[in-house]
């Protein structure tokens, strides 16, 4: 069985957590031994050699096939009608915007050169890069001998549906995040068209996790029998001991990731104003940035609690590693989180973590403290559980490392093999 | 003449309010008083009353020759009390009739016996005072210990409270070769009979009646009055002890559980030579054949049949450890409601819920348990006996300041 996998990174050039997931599990597909041909966009060379991998950017597309007109026919809508860039602020936006308007007969011109320099990032091309990304897939699926496609998330969703007009070979739409995830209720129509179009153009489709499986048969209107739930897995499952030392002598409770609407960070400063008003011995921070970071640094001058709570801005990496050390609690309150992995990271570091239990990790890991994200009483009552009574954490950490076993790659690609055969069978 | 001895464990924990660390020193209240009634109300409807009214048609029907035994906590009787008096009523009728035996525990289904000698006495007296004021003076002769908890140490200390008889589990590491079905005694004190839980066939009635991918499904009194008959005969006695929750709630009433109960006596009489006893009649009437050596507690609970149910994680033992800490300072204070908590926070069940083994197995402590997770039954606990240790010292406090 030949796989022929559609990514949009891999790393270690990777700017989401779609690359890591990729990797992970073509990493444990590798330990099964399975044949995968994996294509991004763009390749540095620097790659890990797990797969076959094929660099889009030099795939030359051979005009005299018709049928790739016809592929082409139904991407176009891409251009017309959408200028969606993601994590771009509204400005930037704007502007790019106009560009476009008027660059547009240039945009269809270089479409159809025989190569393409794909940028392989989420920049302001990325409508153009996706079909194009579409057009190469064709081209692929028809040079590459394949028993399976599997594409994942919509950036790739196109090129998944292009190369199984070509081959004929069943597809997999594999949704890491859905639109809901992104965007909460204001949903970009384009990207939710696209996503819907995969999933349905799909003859199995996978979910990181119940929650988002829950997601596309509500929103997405697909059949549950037709989605396998696969969660996400822990590349590297060993306890990191480190050697940061805390420099203040309050306990530390942390946030970490994107300060944005799905991400809860307001939720967590009310959390730790509850806790502060009780007990003046910690301190909360706040690490990463994002477009609610004003707002939440103008909450907690409101609250009164900025002594005690702090802003690090965008942590890279051993800053991280080590704001994982020191922390004595680390908490996710998602609104909305597909899986999330950080929680993962944070039990290798031995810290005792709260998530919330709309997040997709909350379904596998069960070494945690799980609340609802708007459940601020609980919240706070959590992390101050966590900050006195020593007989949990001491068990955090003594759970922590057994659990990280069961949270291997090869297990999640053992599962996916089973869902391949089944998929190619039916 | 052979015997078969019924014992129900009759027990409802008041279990606690989400009680948040925000409350502590303001709020001192921490039962779930709604949950508790709501609790109690339904189990009164599906499994109290109606085996209760059950049983009395038995006892009469057979002129006393079908006969039970239950024991029932203190924390129990009194949201009986308070939530469902019909139910206290139906018992009484029950223990009228003079077929049915009362047994003796501790007040709040506690694990203090593995904790102090002098607590563990006093929770047992408290224990016969609330029978004695409920029934009529009756006085239980017979001891069973929270959850069939039972050691050699244990036994003594029961002795030296003037009980003669105890119930534990027939653990099979305790038995080794050993038959359940038999007398026994104390490893330490002869004169302490101990009456071992014969847990294949309690078992059988308790936890797989209704299991429809058990191969012995269904059971019927045929059966199961078949398998009582291909016991050895030298085997005098066949100890059924289970909770009595059994009864409509674990198994419901729709797996024909009830009807195997009032089918039972019938086919035992007509089928089999054994007759039906109460605890003290089986110590009374057993042949004693040897001392049973149980040096590490033992309990009914979980495939272990150890204590790992209640204590040995970090969870549960520093929360036990905090709790029996309080012992003196709670001796000191004369308040009601202080002497309430105290009880009602020694409920063996809290720990109970604390438990981490169902990470790996058994869902059987998630179906009990009011709380999603071991670490939250954990946090819940400390705040409330955080909040408890606040009162305790103001107290002791108010009590320095007036001399």
């Amino acid at each position: 069985m030949k796989v022929l996998m559609f990514g949009w990174e891999f790393p270690p050039h990777i700017s989401g957590g779609l690359g890591t997931a990729c990797y992970g599990l073509v990493k444990g597909l590798a330990h099964h031994n399975q044949d995968i041909i994996f294509v991004v966009p763009k390749l540095w060379g620097d790659e890990e050699p797990l797969a076959d991998f094929v660099n889009a950017s030099d795939v030359e597309i051979d005009y005299r096939e018709r049928r790739f007109k016809t592929i082409w026919k139904n991407l176009t809508y891409l251009e017309v009608s959408s200028f969606l860039v993601p994590y771009l602020g509204p400005d930037e936006f704007r502007k790019f915007s106009e560009r476009v308007a008027h660059d547009r007969t240039d945009v269809d011109e270089s479409i159809f050169s025989n190569k393409f320099e794909f940028s392989g990032k989420y920049g302001k091309d990325l409508m153009m890069e996706v079909s194009r990304y579409a057009l190469v897939a064709a081209q692929i699926a028809k040079n590459k001998k394949h028993s399976l496609i599997h594409a994942h998330d919509w950036l790739s969703f196109p090129a998944g549906i292009a190369a199984k007009e070509i081959s004929g070979a069943p597809l997999i739409a594999h949704v890491h995040a859905t639109e809901y995830d992104r965007s909460g209720e204001s949903v970009n129509k384009v990207v939710y068209d696209i996503e819907r179009a995969g999933v349905h153009a799909a003859d199995h489709v996978l979910a990181v996790s119940h929650l988002t499986k829950n997601t596309l048969v509500k929103r997405y209107g697909v059949h549950p029998d037709k989605i396998s739930v696969l969660h996400n897995a822990v590349l590297d499952t060993s306890i990191i001991e480190s050697n940061f030392v805390k420099k203040v002598p309050e306990k530390i409770v942390t946030f970490l990731g994107r300060i944005t609407f799905q991400k809860g960070p307001e939720y967590f400063v009310e959390a730790a104003y509850k806790v502060i008003q009780k007990d003046p011995n910690v301190r909360f921070v706040m690490a990463g940035s994002g477009d609610l970071l004003n707002r939440m640094v103008d909450r907690v001058a409101e609250l009164g609690i900025a002594t005690k709570f702090h802003f690090t801005g965008f942590l890279k990496g051993k800053d991280v590693d080590e704001m994982y050390a020191i922390s004595d609690v680390y908490v996710m309150p998602s609104v909305s989180e597909p899986f999330g992995i950080s929680p993962l990271e944070a039990v290798r570091h031995n810290t005792p973590v709260i998530i919330s239990k709309q997040s997709g990790v909350a379904e596998v890991l069960q070494n945690a403290i799980k609340v609802d994200f708007w459940d601020i009483d609980a919240m706070a009552d959590a992390i101050f559980g966590l900050l006195h009574y020593d007989g949990i954490s001491r068990m955090f950490k003594e759970l922590g490392s057994q659990e990280l076993k069961r949270l291997k790659w090869e297990h999640v690609a053992a599962k996916l093999i089973k869902v391949y055969e089944k998929t190619i069978k039916t | 003449m052979r015997t078969i001895c019924f014992y129900f464990q009759v027990h409802q924990p008041f279990r606690l309010k989400p009680y948040r660390f925000f409350d502590m020193g303001e709020d001192h209240y921490y039962w779930d008083d709604y949950g508790n009634k709501n609790i109690m109300r339904k189990i009164a409807k599906k499994c109290y009353l109606p085996m209760n009214a059950l049983l009395l048609d038995l006892i009469h029907q057979y002129n006393g020759k079908f006969k039970v035994s239950f024991s029932i906590s203190g924390v129990c009787l009194e949201q009986f009390e308070a939530y469902a008096p019909e139910v206290l009523d139906s018992f009484r009728q029950l223990v009228a009739t003079g077929h049915v035996e009362l047994l003796s525990e501790t007040y709040a289904h506690a694990l203090v016996s593995l904790k102090s000698k002098e607590e563990f006495q006093a929770s047992v007296k408290k224990h016969q005072q609330k029978i004695k004021d409920l029934f009529n003076g009756y006085t239980p002769k017979v001891f069973r210990n929270t959850e069939l908890i039972y050691s050699d140490g244990i036994g003594s200390m029961v002795s030296e409270f003037g009980y003669n008889t105890i119930l534990t589990e027939g653990a099979k590491h305790v038995l080794g070769w050993k038959s359940p079905n038999f007398v026994y005694t104390n490893a330490h004190n002869e004169n302490l009979k101990v009456l071992l839980k014969n847990f294949q066939l309690s078992d059988d009635i308790a936890f797989r009646f209704g299991n429809k991918s058990w191969p012995d499904y269904p059971l019927t009194t045929d059966k199961f009055t078949k398998w009582i008959n291909a016991l050895p005969k030298e085997e005098q006695v066949l100890n059924l002890f289970m909770d009595y929750e059994t009864f409509g709630e674990h198994q419901w009433a729709d797996t024909g559980i009830f009807e195997f109960m009032r089918a039972l006596p019938h086919a035992v009489f007509n089928n089999t030579n054994y007759t039906f006893s109460t605890p003290s009649e089986v110590a009374e009437n057993g042949k004693v054949v040897g001392k049973i050596h149980v040096p590490i507690p033992i309990s009914w609970a979980d495939e272990e049949r150890d204590l790992t149910a209640w204590l040995g994680n970090d969870l549960q033992d520093e929360a036990f450890a905090k709790l029996y800490e309080l012992k003196e300072l709670v001796a000191k204070v004369d308040d009601p409601e202080i002497q309430r908590d105290w009880n009602y926070l020694q409920t063996s069940d809290h720990f109970y819920y604390m438990c981490t083994k169902f990470f790996s197995d058994g869902d059987i402590h998630a179906y009990f348990s009011p709380y999603e997770t071991p670490y939250e039954a954990f946090i819940n606990y400390m705040n409330v006996l955080s909040d408890f240790i606040l009162r305790l010292k103001e107290y002791e406090q108010d009590k320095k300041s007036k001399k």
